[in-house]
């Protein structure tokens, strides 16, 4: 891309604030914390992924997905299927009954490995599958909602229920899925440990690496025309239809765009924390996903980042100290967030942090260049305006 | 599947589970009306409808205790009493919440939903500290216990055929309020028309909140009615707010004919499933085929013509 196609998609402001990401994920957090706290973080940053579809889908699309979690659980099981075949390889699994298939198969009676498990043997397939599975099964629900003009409250309903729809089936499907425990004793990637400290390192700046390419994607979106159509449209569907667009064909991309975002975050919650259940599937965690989103600013990609890493991080400390107060906390900043500061963390920053970091800056220019600064600075200002 | 049972062998299953099909469907119908109520007339969403149903069951526990306590002679009765305070407590609950939270978010029905799920989870955590984790359920009297035989194979509970009644009874009287009524009137006209019904001089913001309270009074007596087939525990809402939610949007927002028409459908389909096939398929199965009816359907079975 060149200088100016770089420029053009991210802007001053936005380039300082991807470096300022860039610089406390990849530099001060890895510098300051150990990596039982640095896996966390990289567990946090997996949802991320899914805040970051949400932003885009909702805050610019108005499409709000109550079943993100069924595209962040189907990348991570498929993830977890290619790492427990390769975990159950015949010598591992040579004491069950019949060796060679995952362990909570054997205790279920089943004696050879299910057709669609079959192929989850090829790491190839498997990285393929993680991204195409879930924008395939994005893609027909939205097809079939969006093509009939299904949308807002209904479309919020549908998807929680499809949410509701899959866990009941993990859960139920004990000897395929591995039921309400999951897929767990996950040891192995081709022949290389998960679980050193090594390779958490290795996934945690895989997993960054993987968040700013999703991040620069979005970017990419909200700068194009389709960022700007999506915005009509949630402003104005008719007349975007009346000028001629396709809605229905934006929104499938978007919500296709979402779900391959989130079930990246998946396979890199497997990767991280090394086992895989329905608890990341339903209907809770996917509506607390849409509050990571919330809250950093459903405007704004990389508040999602900051917004699912400051709820986690008080989540993580909240319950490690007061259990009881923390759904009490949980709850009141659903409300707030709605409520009080519906555009998040990113909101509070445009209100108030930019201003403010402006004027700082303003003061070192006029103090250092004197009237050449300060007109610079006003048309700065300005051009933000 | 049917092979192995014989004709008559069949009916009676059948039957029977028709008739646990149709205790689902008073529980479905007693949810769901209020839920109709709030979302189909109203518009909002509120997630937190099922925590107001188990305050309705809560209350009917301590009622229950207080009885055994205090007047064990009239512990016959106390069902009737707690759901009356069931009706008070939910609806004035309803009411506040209606008052604090949903009056300022009208226009932002998404935002509703995230804001009473907020709500749902501060309720669960407030049963869960002042009742327990353990869930609770409350003694029958007597005259509910037991069960009636009526043919071999086929015998009806009680407590089953009073929670029907009850559910009847609720979705007669709600029909009778929204139909027959000078409220209901003013309701429905609020909700087609809200500028051109405050022109004509109702107080919609007074109607909004009546009808709130109702729609939370409604699913407080539903829990009421679900402790006597079943215990109550502080998430036990959460689990039926997604089908409820469901029912209302299958059976056509608006409609209250037809939340009750997929009520009974979605109850008798799931029951007569779970005979042959586990309980978690049947589920699966039964979503799955609304779901798919709402894709070919969207405006749900029963939809109000309004040209708008």
């Amino acid at each position: 891309m060149s200088y100016t196609g770089l420029r053009s998609l991210l802007p001053k402001n936005d380039l300082l604030s991807f470096g300022v990401l860039a610089l406390l994920l990849v530099v001060i957090l890895p510098l300051s914390l150990d990596i039982f706290r640095l896996n966390l973080i990289g567990k946090y940053l997996t949802y991320a992924f899914v805040a970051l579809g949400l932003v885009l889908c909702w805050g610019y699309g108005g499409i709000l997905s109550l079943g993100q979690g069924v595209f962040f659980g189907l990348g991570g099981y498929a993830m977890a299927m290619f790492l427990k075949l390769e975990a159950s390889s015949p010598e591992n699994t040579a004491i069950q009954s019949t060796p060679g298939i995952p362990d909570f198969m054997d205790w279920n009676q089943l004696t050879e490995l299910p057709w669609f498990w079959e192929p989850f043997h090829s790491l190839g397939f498997t990285i393929i599958a993680i991204v195409l599975v879930p924008s395939v099964f994005a893609y027909i629900i939205g097809v079939a909602m969006f093509k009939r003009r299904v949308g807002g409250v209904y479309f919020a309903i549908i998807t929680q229920a499809v949410a509701a729809i899959l866990t009941i089936l993990i859960i139920g499907q004990q000897g395929y899925t591995g039921g309400v425990n999951g897929i767990t004793d996950l040891r192995t990637l081709n022949g290389w440990d998960i679980r050193t400290d090594g390779a958490k390192y290795f996934f945690y700046f895989l997993c960054v690496f993987l968040l700013f390419v999703c991040l620069l994607i979005a970017q990419f979106v909200r700068k194009s025309k389709l960022g700007r159509l999506l915005v009509a449209m949630r402003e104005m569907e008719d007349r975007v239809r009346f000028s001629g667009y396709d809605v229905s064909n934006f929104k499938i991309f978007v919500f296709c765009l979402g779900s391959a975002f989130a079930a990246i975050g998946g396979a890199m919650f497997t990767l991280q924390v090394g086992f895989m259940s329905p608890t990341f599937v339903g209907i809770v965690p996917s509506i607390e996903m849409v509050i990571f989103c919330a809250v950093g600013g459903r405007l704004s990609i990389i508040g999602a980042v900051y917004g699912t890493l400051v709820v986690n991080w008080a989540k993580t400390s909240f319950s490690e100290s007061f259990p009881e107060l923390w759904l009490f906390a949980m709850g009141a900043l659903f409300i707030a967030v709605v409520m009080a500061f519906p555009n998040g963390l990113a909101g509070l920053y445009k209100k108030y942090g930019e201003p403010l970091l402006l004027r700082v800056i303003d003061k070192v220019k006029a103090g250092r260049g004197g009237l050449g600064g300060d007109l610079n600075s006003k048309g700065v200002v300005h051009e933000r305006q | 599947m049917f092979a192995d049972y014989s004709t008559s062998e069949l009916m009676s299953i059948f039957a029977m589970q028709g008739f646990a099909g149709l205790i689902l469907f008073s529980v479905f119908v007693l949810m769901a009306l209020g839920l109709a109520i709030i979302f189909g007339q109203m518009g909002v969403i509120n997630m937190a409808h099922g925590e107001f149903m188990i305050l309705g069951a809560y209350i009917t526990y301590l009622t229950s205790n207080i009885f055994a306590d205090h007047m064990p002679q009239l512990f016959g009765s106390y069902f009737f009493i707690a759901m009356a305070l069931a009706f008070v407590a939910a609806g004035a609950l309803g009411m506040l919440v209606e008052w604090a939270l949903i009056r300022h978010l009208y226009h932002r029905p998404l935002d509703t939903l995230l804001a009473t799920w907020g709500l749902s989870l501060i309720l669960q955590q407030l049963y869960r500290t002042i009742f327990g984790a353990r869930e609770v359920g409350v003694t029958l009297p007597d005259w509910l216990m037991g069960s009636i035989q009526l043919t071999d194979v086929i015998e009806v509970p009680i407590n089953g055929i009073f929670v029907m009644s009850l559910a009847i009874g609720i979705s007669v009287t709600v029909a009778a309020l929204m139909y027959r009524s000078r409220w209901g009137i003013q309701v429905r006209s609020v909700v087609q028309n809200r500028p051109m019904a405050g022109a004509v001089g109702i107080n919609t913001a007074k109607v909004d909140r009546l009808t709130f309270g109702l729609g939370c009074g409604i699913a407080g007596v539903a829990g009421s009615a679900f402790t006597m087939i079943g215990s109550t525990g502080p998430t036990s809402g959460q689990l039926y707010i997604v089908d409820t939610f469901l029912v209302v949007v299958f059976g056509g927002a608006q409609s209250l004919l037809g939340t009750i028409a997929s009520a009974f459908t979605i109850s008798q389909a799931q029951s007569s499933m779970e005979f042959f096939l586990s309980g978690s398929m049947s589920k699966v199965l039964t979503l799955l085929f609304v779901v798919f009816i709402l894709m070919l359907r969207p405006q749900g079975l029963f939809s109000l013509k309004v040209r708008r």
